[in-house]
């Protein structure tokens, strides 16, 4: 009797894993959705699901539907190595969406070149790409080429001498080193380098310390959430007059609220996603960067994002990827990702090389000033 | 429980059965209740495998033993002494870190991960004199603080440790042990097997502990460190012996995350997994060594 209800058991989990294959292209996800990371994974999740509903309203990816499956890793490298393997082995995904953190992603690459699926990273760390892992591949712009795009807009002012004044968490201190190692090639020098804790709630005494160095011409501050504000604050309430320079970590419109009227005049490098009317008719991104915005804002009642741009750029290049590959083998839909050739979106512009798997370059970043509480495009 | 003597209720009747049970209990007494546990533990593990359809199932499989592993030793120091440590995160980390960055200095990863083990020992056998003189809540918030100086450590020495963004553990993987014997084995499998044996070793040596005349000790030094240094038991040193012994059962687990894993970030140290790992032992029975099944 045991035995017939074991077999009887056994037969009918067979029939439930057997059920027959359904022409449906399988994508799969590990982000940050909740924990410490949400503000980057929710975006993220959110846009995704976005895009996927709008494939498979006009009819999927040549002619299949898409399904998107999306675990909630909560930026622990641990369970997105975990939810890695489920997607690769239980969901039989074709290719991986996902990593909002880079230890997320870092801990689950080494899957995805055993088993050959190709992986787009959401996170901003060099390490990702550099070495190139073959089937790895990322959309957000490193803190390397902020740091270059910093550099270079300074020089462009005449300017050599700069002081830095870094968050002590992970973004800002990768920054800041990104930073100290670039500035040469740069044709800049540091002659200040400061740092406060995330959560410090006055940096005037750092600030006046970098004020006060002799030669000092401009001030950077790679820093991530609330800490840049608060220097804003400090920076405008010491009366310093050098040109101010944030990082791409604080690109959104919460900042300026936060900052107030001291963010004025203040420059940092950007997505074009925070000037989508002010972009030239002619230019590539302006058509991804306002569609991208009319489609959130109308599925989710909010501004987008630039961490969901990410999600978005990603989607679309494996899209883009599947369509041109004209098939749902891993290794071919890998294949055309790396030869992904001037893929606008809203981001920058992609084209994957084998030994180029951002594919951005330094156009990507757009330096703005803040002027009467909106972002302006500096003319390059 | 595994290994607990279970003598039967009804009545020898022939003499056989007698030199049977005498036969038994002289064995038992040769080898130990550790064996009992161990073979528990590997029937465990090979049941897993048999219904596990996938890699994912023997990915969570290997998180369950590594967990075990270090809720083991969390059950020598809360469920025998009845000390509460909420830094175990900490050694835990010691264990994985330096699995990790040694191999970067040309240390092979098995003697990487033996350093870090005897380097989370040591350290708990120099704090632990000093701290194991508190008691109660204020053993706990030494532990706390202890574990946080380890994390804030590993996530501000970016050179060593790659910062909040966590390193890579290069080197190697369980697969190739299984090649050498001619299995070709996913790492998945590779690493639940290992993960597996290792839980069931340091159950084993649990158990032992337990019966033992120094894990007696731990166990009267729970019910009152007065009666018990009463009977002549060094209570200080007692204490501090448990504590190295779960610091190293923690550092083994790190090590093995950290191998398995192939990436490893300050998280893993963090004050939430140090109440992670008590919360699997208190909901495990801490008393007992049986019975700890918490999935990550």
């Amino acid at each position: 009797m045991t035995r017939q209800a074991v077999a009887a058991g056994v037969s009918a989990l067979a029939l439930l894993t057997a059920a027959p294959a359904l022409a449906e292209i399988k994508i799969g996800a590990s982000l940050a959705v909740t924990g410490p990371a949400a503000f980057l994974g929710d975006p993220e999740a959110k846009t995704l699901e976005m895009l996927v509903e709008e494939l498979n309203a006009n009819g999927g990816i040549n002619g299949e539907e898409v399904e998107l499956i999306v675990y909630d890793d909560g930026a622990d490298p641990n369970k997105a190595r975990t939810f890695a393997t489920r997607l690769i082995e239980e969901d039989e995904v074709v290719a991986v969406i996902g990593g909002s953190s880079t230890g997320a992603t870092m801990a689950m690459a080494p899957l995805f070149a055993d088993y050959e699926i190709p992986f787009i990273s959401l996170a901003g760390a060099v390490v990702i790409i550099d070495p190139v892992q073959e089937f790895v591949f990322k959309t957000p712009h490193t803190d390397r080429m902020a740091c270059e795009k910093i550099f270079a807009d300074i020089t462009s002012r005449g300017m050599t001498k700069v002081g830095l004044i870094s968050g002590t968490d992970g973004f800002g201190a990768s920054m800041r080193e990104q930073c100290l190692d670039v500035a040469e090639a740069s044709g800049v020098e540091i002659v200040a380098d400061e740092s406060y804790g995330g959560s410090d709630s006055d940096m005037t005494p750092q600030l006046t310390n970098i004020a006060a160095t002799e030669g000092i011409e401009a001030v950077v501050n790679p820093g991530f959430g609330q800490g840049p504000a608060v220097v804003t604050r400090n920076y405008a309430q010491l009366g310093i007059e050098l040109p101010f320079y944030q990082s791409h970590g604080v690109a959104s419109d919460e900042f300026i609220k936060l900052a107030g009227d001291a963010a004025n005049g203040l420059r940092l490098p950007a997505t074009p996603l925070l000037i989508p009317d002010q972009l030239a008719e002619d230019d590539p991104q302006r058509q991804p960067v306002q569609d991208y915005i009319a489609a959130y804002e109308a599925a989710h009642g909010e501004k987008p994002s630039t961490f969901g741009g990410y999600a978005y750029d990603a989607f679309h290049l494996l899209v883009n990827a599947i369509e041109r590959a004209d098939s749902t083998d891993p290794v071919e839909i890998r294949d055309a990702l790396e030869a992904t050739e001037g893929h606008a979106g809203v981001t920058g512009v992609y084209s994957f090389t084998p030994e180029d798997h951002m594919g951005l370059d330094l156009s990507a970043f757009r330096i703005l000033e803040i002027k009467d509480g909106g972002w302006t495009p500096v003319e390059e | 429980m595994a290994g607990q003597e279970t003598t039967t209720s009804a009545a020898p009747v022939d003499t056989g059965r007698d030199a049977y049970l005498q036969n038994k209990v002289t064995r038992r007494r040769a080898i130990g209740p550790g064996l009992g546990t161990f073979l528990v533990f590997a029937v465990l593990v090979g049941l897993g495998a048999l219904i596990f359809p996938s890699s994912y199932f023997y990915r969570v499989g290997t998180l369950v033993w590594i967990n075990t592993l270090a809720v083991t030793g969390i059950v020598v120091l809360l469920g025998y002494v009845g000390l509460v440590s909420l830094g175990h995160a900490g050694f835990f980390t010691i264990g994985a870190y330096t699995t990790a960055i040694l191999p970067n200095y040309g240390v092979p990863s098995p003697l990487a991960m033996l350093s870090g083990v005897l380097l989370a020992g040591l350290l708990a056998l120099v704090v632990g004199r000093p701290i194991l003189k508190l008691s109660g809540y204020y053993l706990a918030i030494a532990t706390l603080g202890l574990g946080m100086l380890i994390w804030m450590v590993l996530s501000k020495e970016a050179w060593l440790t790659g910062g909040p963004d966590g390193m890579t553990v290069s080197g190697m993987n369980a697969r190739n042990l299984f090649k050498m014997v001619g299995l070709n084995l996913k790492s998945a499998e590779a690493w639940y097997w290992v993960a597996g044996f290792t839980a069931a070793i340091g159950a084993a040596i649990a158990v032992n502990l337990a019966g033992s005349p120094s894990g007696r000790s731990l166990r009267a030094i729970h019910d009152s460190d007065v009666a018990a240094r009463s009977l002549g038991i060094d209570v200080a040193r007692a204490k501090s012996r448990a504590f190295v012994i779960s610091a190293l059962y923690a550092a083994v687990a790190g090590g093995l995350l950290a191998l398995a894993n192939g990436y490893i970030t300050p998280e893993t140290g963090g004050f939430m997994h140090s109440v992670e790992m008590v919360t699997m032992a208190v909901l495990g029975g801490p008393p007992r060594c049986s019975a700890r099944w918490s999935a990550p």
